[in-house]
């Protein structure tokens, strides 16, 4: 008679719960993740043992395929434990071993009671290794994908954070733009240089482009949308930083920005001061002259 | 000519852009491309990729490395299974768009390289490519 290795690993489960857990807390409290001091142990237990309950509630029905429907709840409850590690910062490793390191103790288990049946004990091993191994698995699809989500809103945070608009002078504004400029981010930009020419009753908003690596059409027409709004705002911009390469690149595809453009930043302020009546002049070397 | 070097990108969202754009860069370094000739490459495909995407719905690029005797070159094939375009020669007109763009992408991509080949069939779909050599 072959022996089945789900009913071997069940009735290991149901037989020796106290014993299994108990080893799992061990290696479980051994682990980084509570050296950390990320979680609790109390916390890491409750876990644990609601995990252990469900794979027994998948076993009894689904066999050893976890992507069985019995095994539904377990890879939701999986998938919310390793999406709240993926958030606070748990290591991938960490965040594997929680399952990984089930495996020890079941194996242990199965050795107590099938040491006198090598068949049974192969069997038990087997189905122990494939239902923990896919389930490991899944709570590192679980915790990448989180990451690539907190990875991209840290990507939103930044482009909010990247587009200051800075007072140079009274009345005069500059928008240093950094890196790419998609539809999202210059929205959040347009609405920031607007509010601060309304704030500061600027006359003047330089938006230099040193730090935008490619101008394409896209990139032209959101700088055409801003330079015409922040005209019915009653600011004049001036473009700086128009680097030689896309200078060139904006004549071949086409796109003219009929706004006053200049070299530097530098340049471009010190447009904006003579515009507004003022003039930058160095001070008289006064030592010379002095009589002491 | 051959072939020395060959990737296909996925264009399904803005995100796919810029790695487009990326992917490029770095190849128009590694055929030894100036600072003008990669920008105007990039810019190129940075139109072509998005044309792919509003109006193909999206699709791929395949970007190769050619070699025609010591002349090293990157091509880039757009590819998509959108709408198609009914009429070409307005396409490819300066200022004509369907949407709410400077109708500067096509032109500007075929000025912007040294070959340009698109071919359209409505109801199918759309591939352009283009070349720059070194
Ligand atoms: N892959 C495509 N599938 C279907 N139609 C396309 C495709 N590419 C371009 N078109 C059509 O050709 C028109 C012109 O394209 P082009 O790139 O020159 O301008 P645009 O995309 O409208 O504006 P811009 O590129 O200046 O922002 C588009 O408005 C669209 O109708
Ligand atoms: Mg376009």
């Amino acid at each position: 008679m072959s022996m089945d290795g789900a009913d071997v690993l069940k009735r290991a489960l149901t037989e020796d719960e106290a014993a299994i857990l108990e080893a799992w807390y061990i290696s479980l409290r051994e682990g980084t993740s509570l050296q950390s001091g990320r979680i609790r142990e109390a916390e890491l237990q409750t876990q644990a043992k609601a995990v252990f309950g469900q794979l027994r509630d998948g076993l009894s029905s689904g066999g050893v395929d976890a992507d069985a429907d019995s095994y539904t709840p377990l890879r939701e409850n999986l998938a919310d434990i390793s999406r709240s590690r993926a958030i606070q910062g748990f290591t991938p490793t960490d965040t594997a071993n929680f399952v990984f390191s089930l495996k020890e103790p079941i194996f242990e288990a199965l050795r107590r009671k099938s040491a006198a049946d090598a068949s049974a004990l192969a069997a038990g091993v087997w189905a122990a290794g494939k239902v923990l191994d896919r389930l490991g698995l899944l709570t590192m699809e679980v915790y990448l994908a989180s990451r690539e989500e907190v990875i991209g809103r840290q990507g939103q945070e930044i482009a909010e954070l990247s587009t200051p608009v800075v007072r140079l002078w009274d009345g005069v504004l500059a928008l240093p733009l950094i890196g790419t400029l998609d539809s999202a981010r210059t929205g959040v930009v347009m609405e920031n240089l607007l509010q601060a020419i309304v704030d500061e009753e600027a006359e003047i908003a330089i938006i230099d482009i040193t730090g935008v690596p490619t101008v394409d059409t896209l990139v032209a027409q959101h700088l055409l949308k801003t330079v015409a709004a922040a005209r019915l705002m009653g600011a004049d911009c001036i473009v700086s930083g128009i680097r030689p390469q896309i200078a060139q690149t904006m004549v071949h595809l086409g796109v003219e920005l009929n706004v006053v453009s200049k070299a530097t930043l530098a340049d471009a302020f010190a447009l904006a001061l003579r515009r507004t009546g003022r003039k930058v002049v160095r001070q008289q070397a006064t030592v010379t002259g002095e009589h002491r | 000519m051959t072939v020395t070097k060959s990737e296909t990108l996925p264009i399904r969202s803005g995100d796919d852009v810029v790695r487009v754009r990326q992917q490029v860069r770095a190849l128009a370094i590694d055929i030894g491309l100036g600072l003008v000739d990669q920008t105007k490459i990039i810019t190129a495909a940075s139109e072509l990729a998005r044309n792919t995407l509003d109006y193909g719905g999206g699709g791929e690029v395949r970007a190769e490395i050619v070699q025609a005797g010591t002349r090293k070159g990157l091509r880039l094939t757009f590819e998509d299974q959108g709408p198609g375009i009914a009429d070409i020669e307005q396409a490819m007109t300066d200022h004509y768009t369907s949407g709410k763009g400077l109708g500067l992408g096509l032109g500007g991509a075929k000025r912007l390289s040294n070959e340009f080949h698109i071919e359209s069939t409505s109801g199918v779909g759309t591939r352009v490519t283009i070349a720059r050599w070194k």
